[in-house]
C-alpha cells in the first residue's frame, strides 16, 4: 500500500508545482544561455552572471515587474520561446531575418564586431585586416573585398562556430567552399577545442573572444582578420519575444530606450566589455 | 501539418543515415571483439582478472554515456600535451574517433553479459560429447561452444544493435552530423522542432524496423535444424543512455 | 591567476562547485525518482492494455512500446519539451487559461521519463504478472472479490516481488535517463558539470566527478534494491 500513496503523494506534488506556476503571473521569465561570457555566464558555484543579467535588472526595474533569468541551451532557444517556456530572450541575440520570421526583436541594447580567433603561431594570425571594421551594409564591397583577402589563407581549414548564430550563418553564406564549418552547442566548447587544436581557428563575436583571451589558459590565442557587422551579422542585440507578445515588446522597447538615453546601457558595457557598446542611431 | 515541409525534411536528413549507421556498425564491431575479451575474462576463473572485468562492466554500465563522451572528447582535450607525446593526439582529435571509441567502450560491458550469457547456455553434454570425441581448446570452441552461443545470444544481440543505433544519436552533441545533428542544425535554421524531431524519430523507427528483419532473417538463417516461426519477441532491455 | 587544484575546485570554498555539485546531485535523484513513478504508472496502465483481450488497447499499447523502443531517447525528450508544453498551452486555452501554461523544467523532465520508462516498466510488470499463479487469481475470484481488489490485494504484491529485479534494472537505466534531461535546461548533475566545465575550462575534473557520482548512486541503489528483494521473498522458498 505503500507504494499507492508514494505514487499520489508524488502526483499530487507535481500538479501542485505546475497549477503553482500558472498562478504567478505577474513573473517574467527570461532565457539567457549561461555560456557566453562576458554577455551571460555562469560564475562560481553555478550563479548566473553577466552583462545582460545586470541589464535584465535593470530594464525589470524600470518595467516595474517580477524578473526570473533562468538559463537554456542556445540551440533550442528560439523554439521553446515559442512553446512558451519563457516570455522573453536575451542572450547576447542578434537581430535577423530569419529570426524575425518567427519571434520579435526589440530595439537593440547594443551592437559589436564579429571575427576570427586563432593561436597566436598559426598562419591564420596573419588574416588580413586586423584592427579594421567591415560593414556588410554600409560598405558591401569593401567588407566582400576582405573576405576575398582571408580566402586563400583559410582554403582547406576547420573554423569551429556555434550552431544557429549569426556567426555560423556567415561562415555559410560567404566562406562556405573555402572553410569546413565545425558548428558547437556553445562558444565555451569551440574555445576548448581551439585550445585542444581540433580546430585552426573559431569564429564569433568580438566582445566573447576578448572574454576568452582575458583566461590565462587561453593566452595563446588572438583575434586575427577584420571586424565585420551588419548582414547577415544581423543589426544589434535586442530582446526577443514573441510574435503575439506586443505588450511585452513594447514595455521592453520604453524601458532599452531609457537605459540608452540615461547612459545605464553605457555604463554596464564599459563594466563587462571594457568599450562602450550602446547602438549607434 | 506542412507535409512538402516535412518531406523536404525527411530528404535532407536522409543524408545523416551513412553516418548514422557507420557509426553504430563500426563500434558494433570492435565492441563485439571487446565484449567477448571482457566475457571470457569474466569465464577466465582467475579471481584477479574477473574482477578487473567486472568492474569495467560496472564501471561503463553505472554511467550515462553522455558523460562518457563528455569525458573522452572535451575531458581528454585538457591533456593534449601528454596524449601528443604518446603519440595519441591525431586519434583523440577527431569527434569522429572520439565518438566511436566512447560506443565501443560502452556496448563492450553490455554486450559481454549477453556473450557471457550465449556461453553459460552450451549445454554441458554437448561439450562432453565434443570432449569424447577427441575436440579440445580452441577446436572445441569453434565447432562447437561458440556456434551455440551466438544463435543463443543473437536475439538479445539484436537488440543491442537497436540499442546503439539509437545511442549514436548523443554523437551529434561533439558536432557529428548524423542524423540527430542533422535536425538540430535544420531547427537552427527554420525553428521548427516539432516537427523536424518527428521526421527524425521516423527515420530511426524505419532503419531500426529494418535492422530487426536483418537480425531475425539472420537467425533464421542459423537455425537451420530448428526452422520454427521466428521469434524476436519485443525485448525492452537496459538502453544505453 | 594560479591554477586550482582539483580539491579546490570540487571544494566547499568560494571558488569551489562542491554545494552547486551536491546540489544538483539531489536534483538527479528527484527528477529520477519522480520520472520512475511517473514510469510505474504508464507502465502499470501499458502493461495492462498489452494483457487485455481489448484489441485497441493491445495494438495501442503496442505501438506505443514500438515507438519507444525505436526511436532514441534524446529525441523523445526533445519532442517532449518543445511539443508538450504547446500540447498542453492549447489544451490550457480550451479551459480558458491564459496563453502561457508555465511548466517547470523539472515537471517536464520527470514526465520525459516516465513515458521512455513506463515503456521498459511496462514489459517488467506483464513478465512478472505471467509468473503468477493462475490458481490464486480464480481462488480470489471464487471467494467473490471484485477486481479492484483482487488488483490491490493479489495482484500488485505479488508483481511487485517478482518485478523487483527487472525494476532494479529499470531505475539504474532511468538514472542515466535522467542525464539527458540536462538539454531541458534542468540543472542536474550533468548539466551542472558541464556548466562548470566550461565556466572553469577544466572538463576533464567535472566530468570524472560527475561520473563517480553517477557510480556512488548505482552502487548504493543496486544494494538497496537487492536488500529489497530478498525482504520480498523472505516467506518463499527458493526453488533453485
Amino acid at each position: 500500500m505503500k507504494f499507492f500513496t508514494a505514487l499520489s503523494v508524488g502526483l499530487l506534488a507535481s500538479a501542485l508545482a505546475t497549477g503553482g506556476a500558472a498562478a504567478q503571473e505577474k513573473t517574467i521569465t527570461i532565457a539567457t544561455e549561461g555560456a557566453y561570457a562576458p554577455w551571460n555566464f555562469t560564475g562560481a558555484g553555478g550563479k548566473l552572471e553577466g552583462f545582460e543579467i545586470d541589464l535584465a535588472a535593470d530594464l525589470c526595474a524600470r518595467i516595474k515587474v517580477k524578473c526570473e533569468v533562468v538559463a537554456q541551451d542556445w540551440d533550442g532557444i528560439i523554439p521553446a520561446l515559442n512553446a512558451k517556456k519563457y516570455d522573453a530572450i536575451m542572450a547576447g541575440m542578434n537581430i535577423t531575418d530569419k529570426r524575425l520570421e518567427v519571434v520579435a526583436f526589440t530595439r537593440p541594447y547594443a551592437s559589436g564586431m564579429h571575427g576570427f580567433a586563432t593561436t597566436k603561431d598559426s598562419p591564420l594570425a596573419k588574416l588580413a585586416g586586423l584592427g579594421e571594421r567591415a560593414n556588410l551594409d554600409k560598405d558591401p564591397a569593401a567588407a566582400q573585398k576582405i573576405i576575398e583577402e582571408w580566402k586563400p589563407l583559410l582554403k582547406g581549414k576547420t573554423i569551429g562556430t556555434q550552431g544557429s548564430t549569426v556567426n555560423s550563418q556567415f561562415l555559410e553564406k560567404y566562406l562556405k567552399d573555402t572553410v569546413t564549418i565545425r558548428e558547437y552547442k556553445t562558444t565555451e566548447q569551440h574555445d576548448l577545442d581551439l585550445a585542444a587544436g581540433r580546430v585552426d581557428a573559431i569564429y564569433a563575436a568580438h566582445s566573447s573572444l576578448k572574454a576568452t583571451l582575458d583566461q590565462p589558459e587561453f593566452k595563446n590565442m588572438t583575434i586575427a582578420g577584420a571586424g565585420v557587422s551588419g548582414g547577415v551579422l544581423g543589426r544589434g542585440v535586442a530582446v526577443a519575444v514573441r510574435k503575439d507578445d506586443a505588450d511585452l515588446k513594447g514595455k521592453f522597447d520604453g524601458a532599452i530606450q531609457a537605459a540608452i538615453a540615461d547612459g545605464t546601457i553605457a555604463k554596464l558595457t564599459q563594466k563587462w566589455f571594457k568599450v562602450d557598446m550602446t547602438p549607434q542611431g | 501539418m506542412d507535409f512538402t515541409f516535412m518531406w523536404e525534411t525527411f530528404r535532407q536528413l536522409l543524408t545523416g543515415v551513412p553516418l548514422t549507421l557507420n557509426l553504430a556498425f563500426t563500434s558494433v564491431a570492435f565492441g563485439a571483439v571487446l565484449a567477448m575479451m571482457l566475457a571470457l575474462m569474466r569465464m577466465s576463473g582467475i579471481a584477479v582478472i574477473e574482477m578487473i572485468a567486472k568492474a569495467y562492466v560496472f564501471v561503463f554500465r553505472g554511467t550515462p554515456l553522455l558523460v562518457q563522451i563528455f569525458l573522452i572528447y572535451y575531458g581528454l582535450g585538457q591533456f593534449r600535451p601528454t596524449l601528443q607525446e604518446l603519440g595519441l593526439w591525431t586519434f583523440f582529435r577527431e569527434p569522429y574517433w572520439c565518438a566511436i571509441l566512447a560506443l565501443t567502450l560502452n556496448t563492450g560491458a553490455y554486450a559481454s553479459e549477453i556473450i557471457r550469457g550465449g556461453l553459460q547456455s552450451v549445454p554441458y553434454p554437448q561439450v562432453e560429447a565434443a570432449k569424447a570425441a577427441g575436440m579440445s581448446g580452441f577446436l572445441l570452441f569453434r565447432r562447437i561452444v561458440f556456434p551455440i552461443a551466438v544463435r543463443q545470444a543473437l536475439p538479445a544481440y539484436g537488440s543491442e544493435i537497436i540499442l546503439m543505433v539509437k545511442a549514436t544519436s548523443l554523437a551529434s552533441i561533439i558536432t557529428m552530423m548524423e542524423v540527430t545533428g542533422l535536425a538540430a542544425k535544420m531547427i537552427s535554421q527554420t525553428f521548427r522542432a516539432v516537427e523536424i524531431f518527428v521526421v527524425a524519430g521516423v527515420i530511426y523507427l524505419i532503419l531500426n524496423f529494418a535492422i530487426t528483419r536483418l537480425i531475425m532473417a539472420l537467425e533464421w538463417w542459423l537455425s537451420p535444424h530448428l526452422r520454427r516461426p521466428p521469434s524476436i519477441e519485443p525485448r525492452i532491455e537496459a538502453a544505453h543512455v | 591567476m594560479q591554477q586550482l587544484s582539483y580539491f579546490e575546485l570540487i571544494g566547499f570554498g568560494p571558488k569551489g562547485w562542491g554545494l552547486a555539485l551536491l546540489t544538483a546531485t539531489g536534483m538527479t535523484l528527484a527528477v529520477a525518482l519522480c520520472g520512475f513513478l511517473a514510469g510505474s504508472i504508464v507502465g502499470t496502465f501499458v502493461a495492462w492494455a498489452k494483457l487485455s483481450r481489448n484489441l485497441a488497447a493491445r495494438t495501442l499499447a503496442d505501438g506505443y512500446t514500438t515507438v519507444l523502443r525505436g526511436i532514441p531517447d534524446l529525441l523523445v525528450i526533445y519532442l517532449f519539451y518543445f511539443g508538450g508544453s504547446a500540447a498542453l498551452g492549447a489544451i490550457g486555452g480550451l479551459f480558458g487559461a491564459q496563453g502561457f501554461i508555465g511548466v517547470p523544467a523539472f515537471v517536464t523532465g520527470a514526465l520525459a521519463i516516465g513515458i521512455v520508462s513506463g515503456a521498459y516498466q511496462a514489459e517488467v510488470f506483464r513478465g512478472a504478472y505471467q509468473i503468477l499463479n493462475r490458481g490464486e487469481l480464480e481462488a480470489a475470484r471464487s471467494v467473490g472479490m471484485h477486481r479492484w481488489l483482487m488488483f490491490r490485494r493479489i495482484i500488485a504484491p505479488q508483481v511487485l516481488r517478482y518485478a523487483i529485479p527487472g525494476l532494479g534494472n529499470t531505475w539504474q537505466l532511468v538514472l542515466k535517463e535522467s542525464a539527458l534531461i540536462s538539454v531541458t535546461g534542468l540543472v542536474e548533475l550533468l548539466r551542472q558539470s558541464h556548466i562548470a566545465a566550461g565556466s572553469t575550462r577544466r572538463p576533464f575534473d567535472f566530468y570524472i566527478t560527475a561520473a563517480i557520482l553517477y557510480l556512488v548512486i548505482t552502487w548504493v541503489s543496486t544494494y538497496l534494491f537487492q536488500r529489497a528483494e530478498t525482504h520480498s521473498l523472505r516467506g518463499l522458498r527458493r526453488t533453485s
